[in-house]
């Protein structure tokens, strides 16, 4: 279930602003790749163009084509709803729907649909979906609580249980520790791992160790001065960008020069 | 207010000069700033005492008993129930049908226009909640009921069974219907403004982890928006229906009025704020304090109706989902 | 695949079949399997034109109304869109759509009747403005039923006009302005600089909101019935001085009872947004509260204050029942609004409506009431225009925020 990603001549515009440009890439299902990089270098904002939640933004829109086991995703009359439901999304900041309970938060997307699921079920898909997430000791006592009663590390694990629950076939993650403490960045990255076994993960960090710990592959953008747009300078195994880059802007990048 | 000029007249000199020199221009200014918070509220005290005082010859007339006995009625309560009845019928109207209205086109503006039209339409809106009500009240009374009056008589043919459309449908189309509709027309732009500063204040986080979910743009609307802004929907509604229970100029243009009838499609009904206006100019004596009895029951009502939608928001400021 | 397929949501599945059969399917690509053509709306909505048409015909009776057409034909095709998308896609596609023309609809039917309102008041002032500008100078003391009467019958010009109208509105609200200013500025001093969030500020906060609840007619009350009071106390109970409660001031009193709360929470807000480092930059350098207020705190939010003010004063300019029942209506001009009845434009638009001059031929107080409230209008939207520049152009370049 895992798919493949290819971008081809993909462009991203704010208005007139063009914000990331010319990104070929090819992304391999049941792996980690990492996007690292400086800030404003587009590797957000190349990374919501996969599921297309660029468009949320007004003005915003991307040329070229994303394509999902060959399928482009910017075709005509493509629905960006259809493409959210395959591509997940996890948030730079925990966002659990503060209304519902931990079981509504994790079974959400299931209410979208209007599916009748029996309570074996809908138990089975929450018991399934949150050892997924490495929740389920923390939380099997309290399904019934409001999500936003967790702590950071949690809430932010319920919310990969959430995106897992739907069993898409990509999951995007837009630096999903970046508001973690340590000891719940930990527990997140070894879920990182486990989801590759199913999962096409791709993943933004600030964190070059974090890209080193979780990623197979990492890319490397940056931009080349403020007002230029962002660009793909480098994409290898991630073994070979931090011992051994091609490219000196990564070498200046990895070994602290600047960024 | 007179230090403010003794301060302008006041040479410029270095700070600590001046610092021992003008000690009591602190009191003062402490003083009336106070003194101005007081007065508001014995303003308001004097508001309720005034009615309280003015209306008793009417509300209990034996203590008066030198006076006329009450012009309309034999006694106040038989005279403003049906006008309070009036009252809350027309405001129901207006609340029935703008309340979907506003909803839907504080939505338009918030999640559904592209921006470019979305802006205007919030200036638009906001003007139009600036137009004086005595011009919605000319419009009511000279364009739009001749224009209902087929529709009066449709909906009496097709519904008369239902006693709101019983009665035989005015030819002038100036009913009770009408004025609500005018009432409906006012409020919108309130309903309106309020609704879309809450929707927009839904936090983008929530709104985006919906759509990440795979879910439209209407179910995302319903998971995120809609329980975010619940209580600032409500409070904006009953704000809106206080504005239109104390509404004066649309029912008095609007609506040629009489005795209380269900039908809102006949002549008839009138409402506190509408008989005030008819009848004060020429008032005097018992009838005076008549009309200012009745102002005293909308007061009452319009002030339960407004606290409560305060205290929704009140209560809603503390659970907000916010961050 | 095919358990995924199950299993993830239902609009987000491509359709079985497709997936079944492959990519090399049709369109070649999976996203946009089982989506209805594109031209699907168009054959709906001339669906819904011609079945419109049909039940407008059958339940009009006499006559064709071309409004009661439209009505129905857009309530035909949201039902159509409806259907069709969910028979052709699914329900969750077919809700979406729904909600989509829903917000649509509401839009589009609240324009209608604020396009006509506007439309009436341009429509109707404006060519009598324009033909008649002595309406704007003139008031109505030579103007009687039979002079209306001539301009019916005989075709003379339009007689009368509102000068008196603009004067009392010009002087009611200016004195209402004057007594509400002050007072609405040193509360939200109070409460914004004073204040520690007490029992009084608090309360003071709270019947803020009460007072912007208060229908205007019961301000009118209260204003008439604090001056009765005060007239039969000070200075008699005669006939003679029971007309004098009625006057331009009775009705400012009115007004800076709606008007307070309004310059209360604007000038608030205002204040709170002015940044705390400004104010502590002030006192380091040994200046006194009062003048750090004076100098540093209400000179930054000049502006906001300033437009706050003027939405309020475009507020109460409008206001016709707390007016009527204070200041009366008068034929005559009078500039004073300490002695005797005053009219403001808003009232003399009502009673022009209400009480037609000539009670046979109402046409020309129609006429004069619809340029009235075209001019009524031009200056509310004059007053909100500068409110708006005042706070763009002089906003102070950084805020609290």
């Amino acid at each position: 279930m895992a798919k493949r990603i290819d971008a081809v001549d993909l462009n991203v515009y704010y208005g007139s602003f063009l914000a990331v440009q010319d990104v070929n890439i090819r992304i391999e299902p049941r792996a980690v790749t990492a996007f690292i990089g400086p800030s404003g270098c587009g590797k957000t904002t190349f990374l919501r163009t996969i599921n297309r939640m660029h468009e949320v933004l007004p003005g915003a829109y991307a040329d070229g084509k994303i394509l999902l086991d060959g399928d482009n995703i910017y075709d005509a009359g493509v629905d960006p709803v259809t493409i959210r439901a395959e591509v997940g999304m996890v948030f730079q900041r925990p966002n659990p729907f503060p209304t519902m309970s931990i079981r509504e938060n994790v079974l959400a997307g299931y209410k979208l649909n209007g599916t009748r699921l029996s309570k074996s079920d809908a138990d089975a898909i929450l018991e399934k979906s949150l050892r997924g997430a490495n929740l389920w000791n923390e939380v099997k006592d309290r399904l019934d609580k409001p999500g936003s009663g967790l702590s950071g590390g949690q809430q932010q694990r319920l919310c990969i249980a959430r995106t897992v629950a739907v069993e898409p076939s990509v999951i995007l993650m837009d630096e999903p520790c970046s508001a973690l403490d340590p000891i719940s960045t930990l527990a997140v990255e070894d879920l990182i791992n486990q989801l590759k076994e199913d999962y096409t993960v791709v993943i933004v960090t600030h964190n070059m160790q974090q890209a080193a710990r979780v990623a197979d592959k990492t890319a490397f953008f940056n931009i080349q001065g403020t007002g230029q747009p962002g660009q793909l300078i480098e994409y290898a195994d991630t073994k070979t960008i931090f011992q051994n880059p091609e490219n000196e802007q990564t070498l200046n990048y990895i070994s602290g020069r600047f960024g | 207010m007179t230090e403010q000029v003794t301060e302008a007249r006041d040479p410029k000199s270095s700070p600590i000069t001046k610092s021992s020199g003008n000690a009591s221009g602190d009191k003062i200014f402490a003083g009336l700033s106070y003194g101005a918070g007081a007065l508001i509220l014995v303003v308001l005290a004097f508001v309720a005492i005034f009615l309280v005082t003015e209306s008793l010859p009417a509300l209990a007339p034996t203590l008066f008993s030198d006076q006329d006995s009450i012009s309309s009625a034999d006694n106040f309560w038989v005279y403003v129930v049906p006008l309070i009845g009036g009252t809350i019928m027309a405001s129901f109207i207006a609340i029935l049908i703008a309340t979907p209205v506003a909803i839907g086109i504080a939505l338009y503006i918030s999640h559904y226009a592209p921006r470019r039209i979305s802006t205007p339409v919030g200036y638009v809106i906001d003007l139009l909640a600036a137009i004086p009500s005595v011009v919605y009240g000319a419009w009511g009374m000279l364009t739009l009921s001749t224009a209902l009056v087929p529709v009066y008589g449709w909906l009496h043919d097709v519904l008369g069974f239902i006693p709101f459309f019983s009665g035989d449908p005015s030819t002038t189309g100036r009913t009770l219907l009408t004025s609500g509709v005018v009432l409906a027309v006012m409020i919108l732009p309130i309903i309106t403004a309020l609704c879309r500063e809450i929707f927009l204040q839904t936090p983008k986080l929530h709104e985006e982890a919906a759509l990440a979910l795979g879910a439209t743009q209407w179910e995302m609307i319903r998971m995120t928006v809609f329980p975010f802004a619940r209580a600032g929907i409500i409070s904006s509604v009953m704000l809106g229906l206080g504005r239109a229970l104390g509404e004066t100029m649309a029912v008095t243009l609007v609506l040629s009025g009489g005795v209380f009838t269900l039908s809102l499609i006949s002549s008839g009904n009138q409402t506190i704020p509408s008989e005030i206006a008819l009848n004060f100019p020429e008032a005097f004596g018992m009838r005076q304090s008549e009309l200012v009895a009745a102002g005293l029951m909308l007061f009452i009502i319009t002030l339960a109706v407004n606290m409560v939608a305060r205290a929704i928001v009140n209560r809603n400021k503390e659970f907000s989902g916010a961050n | 695949m095919s358990t995924a397929v199950k299993k993830t949501v239902e609009g987000a599945s491509p359709d079985p079949k497709a997936s079944k059969n492959g990519k090399s399917s049709r369109n070649g690509n999976a996203f946009t399997a089982g989506q209805k053509p594109r031209w699907v709306w168009a054959v709906v909505l001339a669906g819904a034109l011609v079945v419109g048409a049909g039940i407008t015909v059958v339940l009009g009776g006499e006559g064709f109304s071309v409004t009661g057409w439209l009505i129905f034909s857009a309530i035909l095709y949201v039902i159509g869109m409806y259907v069709t998308t969910r028979v052709m896609e699914n329900r969750r596609r077919a809700t979406d759509g729904l909600w989509r023309n829903l917000v649509w609809a509401a839009f589009v039917v609240a324009l209608i009747p604020l396009v006509s309102l506007l439309w009436t008041v341009f429509a109707q002032g404006l060519p009598t403005l324009i033909a008649n500008p002595s309406l704007l100078t003139e008031d109505m003391s030579t103007t009687n039923g039979a002079t209306d009467q001539a301009t019916v019958d005989e075709g003379e010009s339009l007689a009368g006009g509102f000068v008196h109208g603009l004067i009392g509105t010009l002087m009611i609200t200016v004195l209402a302005t004057l007594i509400s200013v002050p007072i609405g500025l040193m509360a939200s001093i109070y409460l914004t600089e004073y204040s520690r969030g007490g029992l009084f500020a608090r309360s003071i906060t709270f019947f803020v909101d009460v007072m912007t609840g208060i229908p205007s007619i019961v301000a009118g009350l209260f204003a008439f019935a604090a001056v009765q009071l005060f007239v039969t106390t000070f200075i008699g109970t005669g006939p003679a001085q029971l007309q004098m409660v009625k006057m331009g001031l009775t009705a400012s009193i009115a007004l800076s009872v709606l008007m307070i709360p309004v310059v209360v929470r604007s000038t608030e807000e205002m204040l709170r947004v002015v940044p705390n480092e400004l104010r502590e930059a002030s006192y380091a350098l040994g200046v006194r509260k009062w003048q750090t207020i004076m100098k540093v705190v209400l000179p930054t939010s000049i502006s906001g204050i300033a437009s706050g003010v003027t939405l309020a004063i475009a507020r109460v300019a409008g206001e016709t029942a707390p007016i009527l029942v204070t200041a009366g209506f008068l034929a005559t001009t009078t500039w004073n609004p300490f002695n005797g009845w005053m009219t403001a434009l808003p009232v003399y638009i009502y009673r022009q409506l209400i009480n037609p001059t000539a009670p046979g031929a109402p046409l020309p107080s129609e006429l004069r009431a619809w340029a009235a409230a075209l001019v009524l209008i031009v200056i509310v939207m004059l007053l909100n225009l500068i409110a708006r520049i005042v706070a763009k152009a002089f906003a102070p370049t950084k805020t609290g925020r």
